[in-house]
C-alpha cells in the first residue's frame, strides 16, 4: 500500500477547479441487489452531475464493485431506480445496450481481447456499434493510443503488453466509444506498483477534461488530488460521502475512521 | 574447457554454450542415454524397428508385384497368391475404387469439381494467395450447390446418375466433407444451445446430444435406412444416401457441440464483461469475441471429431453404400483377385492416414498461426 500511496501522492498539481455541471447524469434511487438470499446492496441512493468524479472506497466484500457494475448492468438490481443518461435500467435490452454505448468502463483485469491486436481491441466496438467505417475508426483508435502514450503498440497483441500498458489500452478502448461516462473498477489493482502511476495518469488526465467519472479505488492519492466527492461504503451500505479534504482530514463516521486509519496507517 | 577469465562486475559477456549442449553429440546424450533406463528404452526402440520394419519394407515393395495389368504377376508357382503386396490389384480396380460405379463416361463431372476444389483449397492454404474471402465463399456456398447438379445430374443436359451408383473415394469424400461442414456449425449453435439460460432451448439442446451421442453409429445408419422408411407414409421416400449424410451429420454434430462446449467454457468472463461494456450485443459478442477464442482453443478436438468421423464414414457400408473401403472388398471378392484383401485394405490404410495425417498438420499449422502469445 505503501508504494501506491508515494506513487498517487506525487501526481501532478491538484484540479480541483474543474467544473461541475448541473445535469445529473447518473441516478440511483433507494437501490437494493441480493445475491440468492444475500443482501448486497442496500438502499443505495446517489446522484452524479456531469463532469463530477467520484472515488468510492470501501473493505473488500462491501459491495462498491457490485454498485458500479450495475449501472452498466453487468449486474442485475432487484430494485429501486437507476437512470443513466436520462435513459432508466430495465430489462429492456435495448436500454442496456443503448446505455453500455455511453459508458465506458475499466476493469481491474483489463478484460482486453487477447486474439485481437491492439488496433482491432480498439476498432471493433466503434465499427460495430457505432457503424463508423475503419479508417475513421482507426484515425480515432490512433488518437487515443496517443493519449495514453503507447501509438507505437498498435500491432502487438494484448499478451505482449505490460499490465500497465494493457491497462491504458483498456481506457483508450473505451474512450473510443466517446463514452459520456466512465467506470473504473480498482484499475490499478492488478498491476506492479511502479506501473499504478502510468495509469493514474491517463485517468488524471481525463478528470481534467471533464469526463464523468467513477472510480472505485484503493488509491487515496488519487481521490485527494482528483475527486470532488469520496464515498465510503461498508456492508453493502453508503456509509459516508464528503468531499475528500473533509472525508480525509475529518472522517465523520466510525467505521470510515477505523477503514481510514488501517489504509493509511503506514 | 578455457580457462576461467575474470570480467569487471556489469561486463561479463555472454558466453557460448559447452560443446556437450550443442550439435548431434549434444542432442543424442540429452536424448537418448541420458540414463540407465533412457539407454535401455533406446536400445529396446532400435530392436523393435529392426523386428517389424525390415519385413514391412519387404512385403510392400521388395517382394511385392509391381507391374502387369492382371493377376498373373501376382500368383505363386502354385497358383495361389503371393505372400506380398499385389500392386496391379489396385491399379486394375483404381477407378471403382476412386468413383464406385459411377459412370465412366460420366467421371469427369466429378473430377471437375476435385480441381475446383483442390485449387480453392490452395489458394486458401498458400498464405501469398490473395481474394482469400472469396474463395472461403465460394466453397461454401456456391460450390456445393455446382457438386449437386454436376453429380446427381438430370438437369442441363446431364445424365441423370442415381446415387446407388456413387461409390468408393468419392462417396467417402461426399460423407466425410458434408459431415464436416455441416457439424461444425450445428455443433457451435447445439453448444450455444447448451449454455442458454432459456430453460426450453437448453433441455431441447441437452436431449439433442445426448440422444446422438448415446447411440452407436452404426445404429444411427440402421435406423436411418432401415426403419426410417417403414415410419414415412406410402411413396414417400427419401434417398438412401441423403438419409445417411442426415445421420452421420446429426451424430457428429453432437460430439461437436461437446467440444465447443468444452472451449465456450475456458473463456473467462472478464471477455463477455469486456464487450457487453463496449455495447456488443450478444451476437456480436459471441461473433467477434467469444467464439473466435474459443474454438481456437478446441481446434485440437475439433479436428479430432473430424478425423473421427472421416474414418467412421467407412460404417455406411453396413447399410450397403459402396464407399472406399467397401469398394476394396468388393473388388477383392471378384473371382480373378480372391486372395488381394491385405493389398486393399493396405492401399485403404495409406489413403486414410493421407487424408487424416493431412487435417492433423493443418490443424498444428493453424493453432500455430492463430497463437498471440497468451
Amino acid at each position: 500500500m505503501s508504494d501506491s500511496n508515494a506513487s498517487a501522492t506525487d501526481l501532478q498539481a491538484p484540479t480541483k477547479e474543474m467544473k461541475v455541471g448541473e445535469e445529473v447524469v447518473i441516478e440511483l434511487n433507494g437501490m437494493h441487489k441480493w445475491y440468492g438470499s444475500f443482501h448486497v446492496l442496500k438502499d443505495i441512493n446517489l446522484k452524479v452531475h456531469h463532469g463530477e468524479r467520484i472515488v468510492v472506497c470501501g473493505p473488500s466484500g462491501s459491495g462498491k464493485s457490485t454498485m458500479i457494475r450495475c449501472i452498466n448492468r453487468l449486474e442485475e438490481h432487484q430494485q429501486g431506480q437507476i437512470i443513466v443518461n436520462g435513459i432508466e435500467l430495465s430489462n429492456d435490452l435495448k436500454k442496456i445496450d443503448e446505455i453500455r454505448r455511453e459508458v465506458g468502463m475499466c476493469f481491474q483485469h483489463f478484460n482486453l481481447f487477447p486474439h485481437l491486436s491492439i488496433m482491432e481491441n480498439l476498432v471493433l466496438a466503434p465499427m460495430w456499434v457505432r457503424n463508423i467505417p475503419r479508417g475513421e475508426a482507426e484515425e480515432t483508435a490512433m488518437k487515443y493510443l496517443t493519449r495514453v502514450k503507447i501509438p507505437e503498440q498498435a500491432l502487438k497483441f494484448p499478451g505482449q503488453l505490460s499490465g500497465g500498458q494493457q491497462q491504458r489500452v483498456a481506457i483508450a478502448r473505451s474512450l473510443c466509444m466517446s463514452p459520456k461516462i466512465m467506470l473504473f473498477d480498482e484499475p490499478t489493482s492488478a498491476l506492479d506498483p511502479e506501473m499504478i502511476k502510468e495509469v493514474l495518469d491517463v485517468m488524471i488526465e481525463l478528470a481534467e477534461e471533464g469526463m464523468t467519472m467513477i472510480c472505485v479505488t484503493h488509491e487515496m492519492g488519487f481521490a485527494k488530488t482528483v475527486a470532488n466527492r469520496v464515498i465510503f461504503m461498508d456492508g453493502g451500505e453508503i456509509i459516508e460521502e464528503n468531499e475528500p479534504n473533509q472525508f480525509f482530514d475529518n472522517p465523520q463516521h466510525e467505521r470510515t475512521q477505523l477503514f481510514l486509519s488501517q489504509i493509511l496507517a503506514h | 574447457m578455457a580457462e576461467q577469465r575474470q570480467y569487471e562486475v556489469g561486463m561479463h559477456p555472454d558466453l557460448p554454450p559447452p560443446a556437450s549442449l550443442v550439435g548431434v553429440v549434444g542432442w543424442m546424450r540429452a536424448n537418448l542415454v541420458s540414463s540407465p533406463a533412457n539407454t535401455f528404452f533406446t536400445l529396446l526402440a532400435i530392436y523393435l524397428i529392426y523386428l517389424l520394419i525390415p519385413p514391412m519394407l519387404d512385403w510392400l515393395i521388395f517382394s511385392a508385384a509391381w507391374v502387369g495389368d492382371d493377376n498373373t504377376v501376382c500368383k505363386n508357382e502354385t497358383g495361389g497368391p503371393i505372400a506380398a503386396a499385389c500392386w496391379p490389384f489396385i491399379k486394375a480396380w483404381m477407378t471403382p475404387f476412386m468413383f464406385g460405379r459411377y459412370p465412366e463416361s460420366e467421371l469427369w463431372r466429378i473430377k471437375i469439381t476435385y480441381v475446383m476444389f483442390g485449387v480453392a483449397l490452395l489458394a486458401l492454404v498458400i498464405p501469398q494467395v490473395p481474394f482469400k474471402k472469396w474463395f472461403a465463399l465460394f466453397l461454401l456456398i456456391p460450390f456445393p450447390v455446382i457438386c449437386f447438379y454436376l453429380y446427381v445430374g438430370g438437369s442441363f443436359g446431364l445424365m441423370y446418375v442415381e446415387t446407388n451408383l456413387w461409390g468408393g473415394l468419392f462417396l467417402t469424400l461426399v460423407i466425410a466433407i458434408t459431415g464436416i461442414v455441416a457439424s461444425l456449425p450445428i455443433g457451435i449453435l447445439l453448444a450455444l444451445g447448451r449454455r442458454s439460460n432459456m430453460p426450453v432451448v437448453k433441455a431441447v439442446c441437452v436431449a439433442f446430444i445426448e440422444l446422438w451421442r448415446g447411440v452407436p453409429l452404426i445404429s444411427v445408419l440402421f435406423m436411418s435406412s432401415v426403419m426410417f422408411p417403414l415410419f414415412m407414409p406410402e411413396g414417400v421416400n427419401f434417398d438412401k444416401l441423403l438419409r445417411a449424410l442426415v445421420g452421420v451429420t446429426l451424430f457428429s454434430s453432437a460430439y461437436m457441440a461437446e467440444v465447443v462446449r468444452g472451449g465456450l467454457q475456458a473463456i473467462p468472463k472478464g471477455q463477455y464483461e469486456g464487450a457487453q461494456a463496449l455495447g456488443l450485443n450478444f451476437v456480436k459478442m459471441m461473433y467477434f469475441i467469444v467464439m473466435p477464442q474459443a474454438l481456437k482453443m478446441v481446434i485440437p478436438g475439433i479436428v479430432n471429431t473430424f478425423i473421427g468421423l472421416f474414418k467412421d464414414t467407412t460404417l455406411v457400408g453396413v447399410i450397403g453404400l459402396l464407399d472406399f473401403l467397401a469398394m476394396i472388398q468388393a473388388g477383392s471378392s471378384n473371382p480373378d483377385w480372391l486372395g488381394y484383401l491385405t493389398t486393399g485394405f493396405a492401399f485403404a490404410a495409406l489413403v486414410y492416414w493421407c487424408f487424416c495425417f493431412g487435417m492433423s498438420q493443418y490443424s498444428q499449422h493453424l493453432e500455430r498461426k492463430l497463437h498471440t502469445g497468451h
